[in-house]
């Protein structure tokens, strides 16, 4: 809502192929930067970066930072800083870890398998990450201690009080059913994921055509209709290619055996079977789905750009700033606990150092994908392919065997020189 | 004329304010009537601002009661205010200069539908609309106003103002950024908001359109009233002596 005033910067009167388009030119430049990174990886490691199997693991490996980035644009835009997801994931996963290992099957006496026991877990994590997160937006709305101090107390905070709760001791195995959210252990198979394919992209073309209409009916102006017929086929490409890229990844014979004896059955003479889409994906997806509608069609998300744009204007037209600060705060801790599901549910198990560091990977995400420090702007996707960038980053550096302190110093280089671009970009554009 | 008899619609009484040492406003007090516009007038720093601030629960008075119909009320914030129906235009502006023209017109009152979410192209409609009143040449609705010129900002606050059917109508130098056009249409527009019966303050440092404007004019300096009189009792000789010298003529005329 914010910075799409790119794509509508006076226009010149030819228009090339691009600004008919009214793409945001970030968001081009940003998939261009990840394409770039993809190839190049390929290269180097002579066709194995882009196989299903590695790409299936680039994306579970995302969803975790992902979730957690889209947050962290709502804080960021507000003019704040979460430091403490990384500690306040820990906590969740642990208090998660206690409810589902100790809790509910000892001291409640639910039966090993008992559906109420992932369910209950799910909610006494988010309960616990939305009531951390709402105690420090708390802290920093109405008792105004800045919103870096009271996260990086948090951040030494959180962090001990799970290792406190747990002795410092890997907490395991997670039940069956809440380990499915962790990616490759819950997959929806190949013909659910055409379908989940379908449904998006029809739902996509049915909201580009009402936008359309609406635009229409006020006046506003239209791009060309190929211009809308192209936008559309790239969006159900995207859709459609990444289904089949995950659709791709074959579960190894070894493990399919595994399931058929399991059921006491012989694997039938060619059978392949695949993981398609799991998830944890679709889990990022809603996500990615619901905050985008929050920042975009609600009131909630026209405080929190409005609030980060001029706090004092707000504040005089009548906004409750603080009591905003504690919701977007408590926004992030729930997010927070549901990365926690995610991460622990990919171990399959809780360690004391879940989640270490993964503040700075967060934010990084946020800010390469362009949101700025400075507050009032942001978007959700770009977020979240900053997620992806970074992570396809680090995973194709592993993947060539560069040694672990340069992987580091090539991702603090990248996030530095991915905000002096945006800086320069904005410039350009005429905007601050 | 206001009728000056009945009630007042605001009554601000003793106000004072200091932040640390300086008195921005002193004991000071003030009346407004339904369909009378109130001018405040003064030197950089006087305090004019920051008492309509106070009415307007930009900020909160030390000393003073303020009374909205003959009642006293507590205004403790923006929101208070907006709940009596007063509406502020600030010499700031206080816009989000992220948001466009028509997000900023309905901040803090969105128009939503019926399941909860905004209702993007009702707003731009009316503000479409509105603007069409106020500065006919305003057609980019839908642009970050950090992009529009300083008089076209300034629309956009006094139309903010003056759509969510103020009674009360304070305008801090509502006319600074704009054009010869663009000033006669706000003084058409107060002409008319005052026959609706709004009461209206209204601070300039243009002793002429305040003359021609107000009914009655404040004049202030340090924080304290020098006087309050009649527009057609004074030139506007007066006035500014009484802006610079800081004491009234008519007070040494009586003595
Ligand atoms: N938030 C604040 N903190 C400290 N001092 C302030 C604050 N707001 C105003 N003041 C002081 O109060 C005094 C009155 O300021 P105010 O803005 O009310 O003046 P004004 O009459 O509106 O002037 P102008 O014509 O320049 O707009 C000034 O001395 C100013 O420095
Ligand atoms: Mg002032």
């Amino acid at each position: 809502m914010t910075d799409t005033a790119a794509g509508r910067a006076p226009a010149p009167p030819r228009r090339s192929f691009i600004q008919s388009l009214e793409v945001d030119l970030r968001l081009v430049g940003m998939i261009g930067a990840f394409i770039v990174l993809c190839v190049m990886f390929d290269v180097v490691t002579e066709g194995r970066f882009l196989t299903p199997r590695n790409l299936f693991n680039l994306t579970i490996q995302t969803v975790s930072v992902a979730i957690m980035a889209t947050g962290m644009v709502f804080v960021i835009v507000t003019r704040h800083i979460d430091l403490s997801v990384g500690s306040l994931l820990a906590t969740c996963s642990a208090v998660m870890a206690m409810t589902q290992t100790w809790f509910l099957p000892q001291v409640i006496g639910l039966d090993y398998g008992n559906p109420l026991i992932w369910i209950v877990t799910i909610f006494v994590g988010l309960f616990v990450g939305t009531a951390i997160g709402a105690f420090q937006g708390w802290l920093i709305g109405y008792l105004t201690i800045p919103a870096f101090i009271v996260t990086l107390g948090g951040l030494l905070v959180w962090r001990n009080v799970a290792w406190y709760l747990t002795d410092g001791q890997t907490i395991g195995p997670l039940d069956d059913t809440f380990r499915m959210f962790g990616g490759i252990t819950g997959t929806i198979g190949v013909d659910a994921s055409w379908i989940v394919a379908g449904l998006c992209s029809a739902a996509a073309v049915v909201l580009m055509a009402m936008s359309r209409r609406t635009k229409a009916r006020h006046g506003v102006p239209l791009k060309p209709v190929w211009a809308e017929g192209v936008m559309m086929l790239i969006v159900v490409g995207a859709i459609f290619g990444f289904a089949a890229v995950l659709n791709a990844y074959e579960i190894p014979s070894g493990a399919v055996r595994r399931m058929f004896r399991e059921r006491g059955e012989a694997v039938p003479d060619g059978f392949v079977a695949a993981y398609g889409l799991p998830i944890s994906v679709l889990l990022l997806v809603a996500i990615a789905v619901a905050m985008t509608v929050i920042a975009r069609r609600t009131r909630l998300g026209r405080y929190i750009f409005a609030t980060g744009g001029n706090p004092d204007a707000a504040e005089l037209s009548g906004i409750n700033t603080r009591l905003l600060t504690v919701k977007v705060f408590a926004i992030m801790g729930a997010l927070c606990a549901i990365s926690a599901v995610v991460a622990s549910a990919r171990l399959s198990f809780h360690s004391n150092d879940i989640g270490t560091l993964d503040e700075l990977r967060v934010i990084a995400a946020a800010v390469i994908g362009g949101t700025a420090l400075s507050g009032g702007v942001g978007t959700i996707y770009g977020a979240i392919l900053g997620a992806l960038i970074m992570q396809s980053l680090q995973s194709g550096m592993a993947m060539v065997g560069v040694d672990a302190p340069f992987q580091n110093i090539v991702v603090g280089t990248v996030l530095v020189l991915a905000v002096l671009i945006d800086i320069i970009y904005r410039r350009r554009l005429g905007v601050k | 004329m206001a009728d000056r008899t009945t009630t007042p619609l605001v009554e601000m009484e003793d106000i004072s304010i200091a932040f640390g040492g300086v008195h921005a406003v002193d004991h000071v007090s003030l009346s407004l009537w339904p369909g009378e516009v109130l001018g405040l007038l003064g030197h950089n720093g006087a305090g004019k601002s920051t008492l309509i601030k106070i009415l307007s629960g930009a900020y909160r008075a030390d000393t003073g009661t303020i009374r909205i119909d003959g009642t006293p009320v507590k205004i403790e914030s923006p929101r208070d205010a907006r709940r009596y129906n007063i509406e502020t235009i600030y010499q700031t502006l206080a816009l989000a200069d992220n948001l466009d023209a028509t997000a900023n017109l309905f901040l803090g009152r969105e128009i939503v539908t019926p399941l909860g979410f905004m209702d993007d192209a009702a707003m731009e409609a009316e503000t479409r609309r509105i603007m069409a009143r106020l500065n006919p040449n305003f057609k980019r609705l839908s642009e970050p106003v950090a992009a529009l010129s300083g008089g076209q900002r300034q629309s956009v606050a006094i139309a903010r103002a003056v759509y969510f059917n103020a009674k009360i109508l304070i305008m801090d130098e509502p006319t600074a950024a704009l054009g010869v056009h663009e000033t006669q249409m706000v003084a058409e527009l107060i002409e008319e908001l005052k026959r609706q019966g709004l009461g209206i303050i209204l601070i300039s440092h243009d002793t002429r359109e305040m003359m021609s404007l107000c009914d009655r004019l404040t004049v202030m300096k340090n924080g304290k009233v020098v006087g309050t009189e009649a527009t057609a009792d004074v030139t506007e000789d007066d006035i500014l002596s009484m802006i610079i010298m800081g004491t009234n003529p008519r007070d040494k005329a009586a003595a």
